[in-house]
């Protein structure tokens, strides 16, 4: 039915199937639509934030897709800026992903602020100070990188090459895109900061503030290194789940090698700086303002220090040492587990910087406030899942997202 | 000429507020509400998401009977200084809704600016901000008695305590109009300094040797507004917020509540007293 937009030489399921799979996963995405409209037509009290919880599990998923679309900015800096040539093969599905991630960043905010029809206050009164107006200001215009990277991949249609004005425009775009990916990496390398600095300039907040260097606190470099680490796990956590599904090898092994094993030294040296940053914070840092580390992880009936233990060595030393070695590398089983563990682990990290900052009590006189997102706030942050799930499943479908399936699947 | 030498100094209004008087009725906390037009629920037993610009804290020393002792704890926003004015709400505020008026000292919220990002609840170290959960509405009747001097603050939006500034504004168009520029100690004052019955809140310019607020704290303007009185105290000192809320305790367990402190922590060297 569909086959005309195909890319030529590829093997597709059938329009009945991927049919099928859109509607299931639509059905979700509309679940997610209608507890947006309840949001912004009923306001933010259909979520169960309160007074404690300015930030929720929103801001946790804003910053974890920005860490997770973080693949697409490294990558392109590897491949066009470094030169790395073989990851000319997965930066169309570095791209995509990126794109979905920041897409849904911005939707995410769109639904998170309490007056978003005054929105554009961040730029036309924007603050200097503020983390968020740099955060604003970087994401808007590397998303805007994202669409001038994505679009040459959509004029690449089957049916869209065809007109020989969108085929010249393409690869023209092909041609001067070593622009847009130094851009890209320049403002990502901002706004990944912004957010590391965001929790970590609130002074008032003991469990979250860091010292620094000039106006950037130490997280503003470590969520820059971990998004350069952990983002492109998640872009070769995705390719291989796009294999499982299509039972397909659609990246040859040389080029995983590759992008695993710079993964690999980039997550080594940030957990190394990561240890040192979380050893100065509990011994120095926070001491001087009246806590023990384990004030931080006690007295309460889900934040303990097996967080801090996940997240720095079962999500952090493990996946790198499997990255770091050929064997790890090179065994689908031991590959896939690492980068899954990747994934959780910046995961953790996001969700500890937002969701654990608000439950600290810092009055000797409060106590741990604890949160459970209400079925409006899981509806909306699942959405921009579903909504990525639908546009790999229409890119794959329709776009050469993979340059090596043809010759891998002859 | 002196009256204008008097009015370049920039002023800092501050509170005291002594908590050995304090008796915890919560007079302070219905007469902000009042005078701020501050919205209500009408099922007010969830207070993770009711607002209360001034909210009154019940200490306790943590000791069984009969050495069991309890404190009240009134807490309005600290209207904190930081460095330099950068308080941790202000500066932290993507869209200038929230600014530090070097001239008063006040933290004021803007709440036409506001878009509700609460970056700056997240900021701040006491809970002094509120969100505007829901819509404010008030039963009809007492419509008619909300104040023409505050505007009520609309759904998804920030606020908090004011010190309520509209007063300032009006003692200072009064004094104007008289031809003067620099208020009496009682021409402004806060409404839960008002009307507190036992008198204990203080409320007045710190930086003003005649007001009895600086006489009470004896803020040290060169080490961060620190006071000087042994009793007097500020809520979390050692962050650095540089509040302008000073709380006076004979009781060293309640002084030592303000803050934290690690184990076996020397305080007299790290800390003033």
């Amino acid at each position: 039915m569909d086959s005309a937009l195909i890319p030529e030489g590829v093997k597709r399921c059938s329009f009945g199937k991927f049919a099928i799979g859109i509607i299931l996963v639509g059905g979700v995405l509309l679940w997610g639509v209608y507890a947006m409209l309840l949001i912004w037509l009923k306001g933010l009290n259909q979520t169960n934030m309160n007074d404690f919880y300015g930030f929720a599990i929103w801001i946790w998923a804003d910053l974890g897709v920005i860490a997770l679309g973080g693949g697409a900015f490294f990558t392109g800096f590897l491949r066009y800026v470094i030169g790395k040539d073989e990851l000319k093969n997965i930066i169309n599905c570095a791209v995509l992903i990126g794109f979905i991630c920041y897409s849904s960043a911005l939707l995410i905010l769109a639904i998170d602020v309490g007056q978003p029809l005054r929105s554009w206050f961040i730029f036309w009164h924007a603050n200097v100070h503020s983390m968020l107006t740099e955060v604003a200001f970087c994401l808007s215009c590397y998303f805007a990188v994202l669409i001038i990277e994505y679009i040459p991949l959509i004029l690449e249609n089957r049916q869209i090459n065809k007109v020989p004005f969108l085929h010249n425009l393409a690869h023209n775009m092909h041609e001067v895109m070593v622009i847009f990916a130094a851009t890209g990496a320049f403002l990502s390398f901002f706004h990944q900061g912004s957010l590391g600095g965001t929790p970590a300039v609130l002074y008032g907040r003991p469990f979250s503030f860091r010292e620094g260097v000039f106006i950037w606190p130490w997280t503003f470099f470590l969520f820059t290194w971990s998004a350069a680490a952990y983002g492109p796990c998640f872009t070769l956590f995705v390719t291989r789940l796009i294999e499982k599904i299509t039972k397909k090898k659609l990246v040859k092994q040389n080029v995983i090698d590759l992008l695993a094993k710079i993964s690999g030294w980039t997550m080594g040296t940030y957990v190394i700086a990561k240890i040192i940053d979380t050893w100065y914070w509990a011994t120095v840092t926070a001491p001087a303002r009246g806590f023990n580390l384990i004030d931080f992880y006690s007295n309460n009936p889900f934040y303990g220090i097996w967080i801090l233990i996940v997240e720095i060595v079962v999500c952090g030393i493990v996946p790198a040492l499997i990255l770091l070695t050929p064997k790890g590398r090179n065994n689908s089983t031991l590959l896939f587990t690492a980068v899954s563990l990747a994934c959780i682990g910046v995961l953790l990290n996001r969700w500890v910087m937002v969701l654990q900052v608000m439950a600290i009590p810092v009055m000797t006189f409060e106590t741990w406030v604890m949160y459970i997102p209400s079925w409006q706030e899981v509806a909306t942050t699942v959405l921009p899942v579903a909504y990525g799930i639908i546009l790999v499943m229409i890119s794959f479908r329709y776009l050469p997202i993979f340059p090596q399936e043809r010759e891998l699947n002859p | 000429m002196k009256e204008e030498g008097k009015h370049k100094k920039a002023k800092k209004y501050g509170m005291v507020i002594n908590l050995d008087e304090c008796t915890g009725c919560g007079a302070c906390m219905v007469a902000c509400m009042a005078e701020n037009n501050v919205p209500f629920k009408e099922d007010e037993s969830n207070k993770l998401d009711s607002i209360a610009w001034m909210r009154v804290y019940k200490l306790t020393n943590g000791k069984p009977y009969p050495e069991a002792e309890i404190c009240y704890l009134p807490r309005p926003c600290m209207h904190c200084e930081g460095e330099h004015g950068h308080a941790p709400c202000v500066s932290v505020c993507p869209a200038t809704a929230t600014d530090y008026n070097h001239e008063t000292g006040i933290v004021s919220q803007i709440y036409t600016r506001c878009f509700g990002c609460r970056y700056c609840m997240v900021a701040c170290p006491y809970h002094a901000r509120y969100f505007n959960w829901w819509d404010p509405v008030w039963p009809e009747e007492s419509t008619k008695y909300l104040s023409p001097n505050v505007s009520p603050r609309m759904r998804g939006v920030v606020e908090k305590c004011s010190f309520c500034f509209h007063r300032y504004q009006l003692a200072m168009d009064k004094a104007y109009l008289e031809g003067r520029t620099v208020l009496e100690e009682d021409e402004y004052q806060t409404s839960c300094a008002q009307a507190c019955p036992a008198g204990a809140i203080t409320f007045g310019d710190l930086n003003n040797p005649e007001h009895k607020v600086h006489q009470l704290a004896k803020p040290d303007n060169k080490h961060g507004g620190r006071p000087g009185n042994p009793n007097v105290f500020r809520l979390l000192e050692r962050l650095g917020t540089n509040p302008k809320v000073y709380y006076m305790s004979s009781r060293e367990w309640v002084r030592q509540a303000g803050d934290n402190y690690i184990n076996n922590e020397d305080l007299a060297k790290n800390y003033r007293h």
